[in-house]
């Protein structure tokens, strides 16, 4: 998020003109591109607005009756009219907590990527600009950072503050744990990036003469140098989203995210799989399809991206 | 070369000193240890004699002197849950995850070179197509979700392959236990090896094959091509041993997240490894237990990380082992 | 019988949506230990005719029609086989940069005994003796311990040795370099044109030398070519061709160099830039940036027609001659 508000008070003529020019046109001439988007839009808003689309509200147990459960969706024979996509264990209607689960995995990847990359960015900026022992300091924890597994250091951390403070409160405050975790350990990513374009852009006249002019470092690194690592920074995030709702769903599978009672696609996936095989096999399939045409076609719109603007990425 | 192993080394221990000091951190803060020997039911003055017996009351540096010492002679205490030496515990759990992982690398190994090498010589092709259209798929999978529809449709559905467990294993060693001599053990074995290679292989494909076109565009492949050399000697000497050095180091940065993808693979499987063991522990919270894990686990990763780096050196002889350790 | 006989050579390169013409049938010779000089600016499609002889453009590039003789056998029309069997045996090429023509994971020693494995029945061992005898031609000293050493710990200059030696390994017939020295130390530079220039001399072997320096082909060559966006504007004997250009294009090269100009003068450059392969203007390429230009070379391509001892591709070719003629006399 912090990157798409940075860039257009960065440089909007700039955004416009690619805009309306190269990516655009690129754009318009891949369909798998623009079907992806489509998908994306479609999921994205209707997450967004799932309290005023769903059925019900999974959070509310008034509305829940255990009666109810496993109701298969409705092509299958001995379906409910009343639920779609059928019900799950807890007697919950499909739809509208997938609705909500979406809602959750979309929030908690976007605002992890956030994270990410404000600690990045910075970071890398700051090691850029700055240069000598803080920089192969820096970039030395991002190394190790890097070498560390995200999904590792998150299972540890989350099963360690679980037992730590139990499940009840850590339930409570699990999508900021998810947050914190996912967006911490991947600051390394953006961090080389943005710090090989402040190496390669230092050397050029216009960051000096805009020294000589009498800016300070920080209006020279987000005014000037910024731009020029933005098509980097927008494959990178695109990734990151994926990658991001793909931890969380596997946190959350092996609960140690958000809890059964405010289901994520992961934890809906999870608490589906022990009735697959007594034949409720909606409860896991119908959620996991969703989580995947979610990444995937997020994984397509990033492929797509890559190939347009083609940044320098830094390897390994 | 020596001295570059004496730097590696180095590291390898400064990472296991980290590692140690956040396990220490976790075993003081987690549970109460007293509570698990002798219940509640003991009043205060003899939970202070006991405190003091067990060298609870002793300053953190003594403490954690105490618990490295006896983490360096194989003592990582002892289970709550088991009522063992929690290294004892895992030790038995190991093999079932190595031989998972071993199935898993196999897989990757084995499939992903020959693809990402296809797939970089004649991206144009069908089948090319096919097989890169089918990695973004595999790329946006999660590993556990693999895993369960793997299980729904091979073992639910058309009931191939078992779902859960080992099946049969044959005792080889120590505590080494294999599936890889008996068809039973194979069976069981296919399924959650797929599944832990699921996301990476794709990963490695598109790799591979990335970095394979970049060689291929290099004034050397041009050069060894004007030298009239055979194709299949440009693409699997020239080229590939290029494209392989980037490919390694990836490779190590990996290993960590080959180790999460064990407790999701064991989970989903029911598959009684150390990635298994350690979600039960943290469900009884056996501090022990968890600590120890997380120990093994790391000195695990250091390993293997300090091997892939000495095989880099081997393979790039623009890294000088020799000088590199100043 | 010229070793090497090139007719209405055009090479394309296939663009997204249409192909962009890079080589307009050029044609020319090169006879059994004749050195050839290409020159002309980048762009001009000097490395991709080097290319298009050994008939190994890349993609998107490729050769749309024409013929390439070499010994006897048309270039164009071989198979993989035969142009591997070709290449590096009895046609080799010298590229541009030695610092990435050479294999950094494979020893100099690997480099040079796969070539001759591949075209020779030799052991390895037989290979290495060939390979050491090479590289004490190229003046490489200690070659048996340069065999076992990778590129990076090697200088540019020795790497470009060795790249010659690698070409002269299997005594080809003819030998493209495709500017030879421009990435080097300026130092180096004239080493490694001597002792190009002697290793061809005395083992006769052609050379076709691609460079932008005018300075260099007149040391080096005993014919020129002059190309200009895609075509042969002038060719002829390299004296004649630097005594008395008759291009007007190749005339401003002349007068460009450094030699041709009195201390403090500035340097006589042609004035604008060569036209990008997309958008050539249509008549004489060469029209927009020429002070002679006329209507007729706005619209129309000249032929080539034999002026004295060269070949020239221009309209105002005769009047240009009276003209320095007149001046001559008058002068």
């Amino acid at each position: 998020m912090s990157t798409e508000s940075l860039n257009p008070t960065a440089e909007p003529s700039r955004w416009t003109k690619i805009w309306n020019s190269n990516m655009g046109y690129s754009f318009r001439k891949n369909p798998v591109a623009v079907v992806s988007m489509i998908i994306f839009l479609m999921i994205a808003v209707a997450a967004f607005f799932a309290p005023l689309i769903a059925p019900y509200d999974p959070y509310d147990p008034a509305s829940i009756d255990i009666m109810n459960s496993e109701y298969p969706p409705f092509w299958v024979d001995g379906s409910l009219p009343d639920f779609s996509l059928g019900t799950d264990d807890q007697g919950r209607d499909l739809w509208s907590t997938i609705l909500y689960g979406t809602r959750l995995s979309l929030l908690i990847g976007v605002c992890a990527v956030a994270l990410q990359a404000f600690l990045g960015i910075s970071i890398g900026l700051i090691a850029g600009y700055v240069g000598g022992r803080l920089d192969s300091l820096l970039m030395r924890l991002a190394d190790i950072q890097l070498s560390f597994s995200t999904l590792m250091v998150a299972i540890i951390f989350l099963a360690v503050t679980q037992a730590m403070f139990g499940s009840e409160t850590f339930n409570q405050y699990a999508v900021f744990f998810l947050i914190a975790v996912i967006g911490v350990a991947e600051w390394p990513q953006y961090a080389r990036t943005v710090r090989a374009t402040v190496l390669a852009e230092k050397k050029k006249e216009y960051v000096d003469s805009a020294r000589v002019l009498g800016f300070g470092p920080g209006r020279i690194m987000v005014r000037h140098i910024l731009p020029n690592s933005l098509s980097p920074i927008f494959v990178i995030s695109t990734v990151q989203v994926a990658n991001a709702i793909i931890s969380e769903a596997s946190l959350s599978f092996l609960g140690l995210g958000m809890p059964p009672s405010q289901p994520s696609l992961g934890s809906l996936i999870s608490s589906g799989f022990d009735y697959i095989f007594s034949g409720s096999w909606w409860i896991t399939v119908i959620p996991g399809v969703i989580l995947v045409v979610l990444v995937l076609v997020i994984n397509l719109l990033g492929d797509w991206m890559r190939d347009v603007l083609n940044p320098k990425l830094y390897k390994g | 070369m020596f001295a570059y192993l004496v730097k590696r080394v180095f590291q390898a221990i400064a990472v296991m000193f980290v590692i140690s000091l956040i396990g220490f951190a976790i075993q003081g803060n987690l549970g109460d240890p007293l509570r698990e020997l002798v219940g509640q039911s003991v009043s205060e003055e003899t939970r202070q004699q006991l405190r003091d017996e067990l060298g609870l009351n002793d300053s953190f540096m003594t403490q954690y002197l105490r618990f490295a010492g006896n983490a360096l002679q194989g003592d990582l205490g002892t289970s709550y849950f088991f009522k063992e030496p929690a290294l004892d515990v895992i030790l038995k759990k190991l093999p079932a995850t190595l031989e998972l992982v071993m199935g898993a690398t196999l897989i990757i190994v084995g499939l992903s070179v020959p693809l990402g090498v296809y797939t970089a010589i004649k991206p144009d092709t069908i089948l090319s197509r096919l097989i890169m259209g089918l990695s973004i798929v595999g790329i946006s999978i999660p590993v556990f979700l693999t895993a369960i529809m793997m299980i729904f449709v091979f073992s639910v559905h058309y009931g191939w392959f078992p779902s859960f467990g080992r099946g049969d294993v044959v005792h080889v060693w120590g505590y080494w236990e294999t599936n890889f001599l008996t068809a039973d053990g194979w069976m069981h074995i296919i399924l959650p090896s797929f599944a832990l290679a699921s996301i990476m292989l794709p990963l490695f494909i598109r790799l591979i094959r990335s970095e394979m076109m970049e060689v291929l565009q290099s004034e050397y492949v041009k050069f060894a091509k004007a030298k009239g050399i055979n194709p299949r000697r440009i693409y699997f000497l020239h080229a590939l041993k290029n494209t392989l050095l980037p490919v390694i180091t990836v490779g190590g940065v990996q290993i960590g997240t080959m180790v999460a993808y064990t407790i999701l693979t064991e989970t989903v499987f029911q598959w009684p490894g150390m990635g298994f063991m350690f979600l039960e522990a943290v469900n009884r919270v056996d501090t022990p237990l968890i600590v120890a894990y997380l120990i093994v686990v790391g000195f695990i990763f250091v390993v293997t990380n300090t091997i892939v780096d000495l095989i880099y050196g081997l393979v790039n002889p623009t890294v000088n082992i020799a000088r590199m350790g100043a | 019988m010229s070793l090497l006989s090139v007719r209405d050579l055009t090479v394309k390169f296939a663009m997204r949506e249409n192909t962009v013409t890079a080589l307009n049938g050029i044609s020319f010779d090169v006879a059994k230990g004749e050195r050839l000089g290409i020159v002309g600016e980048s762009g001009a499609g000097k490395s991709i005719t080097g290319f298009a002889l050994m008939n190994l453009l890349s993609r998107p590039g490729f050769i749309d029609s024409g013929q390439i003789m070499f010994e006897g056998e048309d270039v164009v029309g071989m198979n993989d086989k035969q142009l591997r069997g070709m290449r590096g045996n009895r046609m080799a090429m010298i590229f541009q940069d030695p610092m990435v023509t050479l294999n950094p994971v494979l020893t100099i020693g690997q480099q040079m005994i796969e070539t001759l494995m591949a075209h020779r029945k030799l052991s390895r061992e037989e290979a290495r003796q060939i390979a050491i005898v090479k590289l004490r031609e190229v003046y490489i000293p200690s070659p048996e311990d340069r065999l076992d050493q990778y590129p990076h710990e090697l200088s540019g200059g020795m790497r470009q040795r060795i790249i010659i030696a690698i070409a002269l390994l299997l005594d080809p017939q003819l030998i493209i370099a495709d500017e030879p020295t421009t990435a080097l130390d300026v130092t180096i530079q004239a080493d490694i044109m001597e002792l190009l220039l002697e290793l061809c001399q005395s083992n006769q072997v052609g050379l076709i030398l691609i460079t932008h320096d005018l300075g260099v082909v007149s040391q080096m060559t005993e014919r020129t070519l002059v190309m200009y966006a895609g075509r042969i504007i002038e060719s002829g004997r390299t004296r004649e061709i630097i005594n008395d250009p008759q291009h007007p294009y190749t005339q401003g090269l002349i007068n460009a160099l450094p030699q041709q100009t009195l201390p403090g003068q500035r340097l006589k450059q042609i004035p604008g830039n060569m036209p990008s392969l997309t958008n050539i203007p249509p008549g004489c390429p060469f029209n927009p940036r020429c002070e002679y230009a006329t209507d007729l070379c706005r619209s129309r391509i000249p032929e080539i027609s034999h002026f004295g001892e060269v070949e020239v591709a221009c309209h105002e070719v005769q009047r240009l001659q009276s003209n320095d003629a007149r001046q001559e006399a008058k002068a």
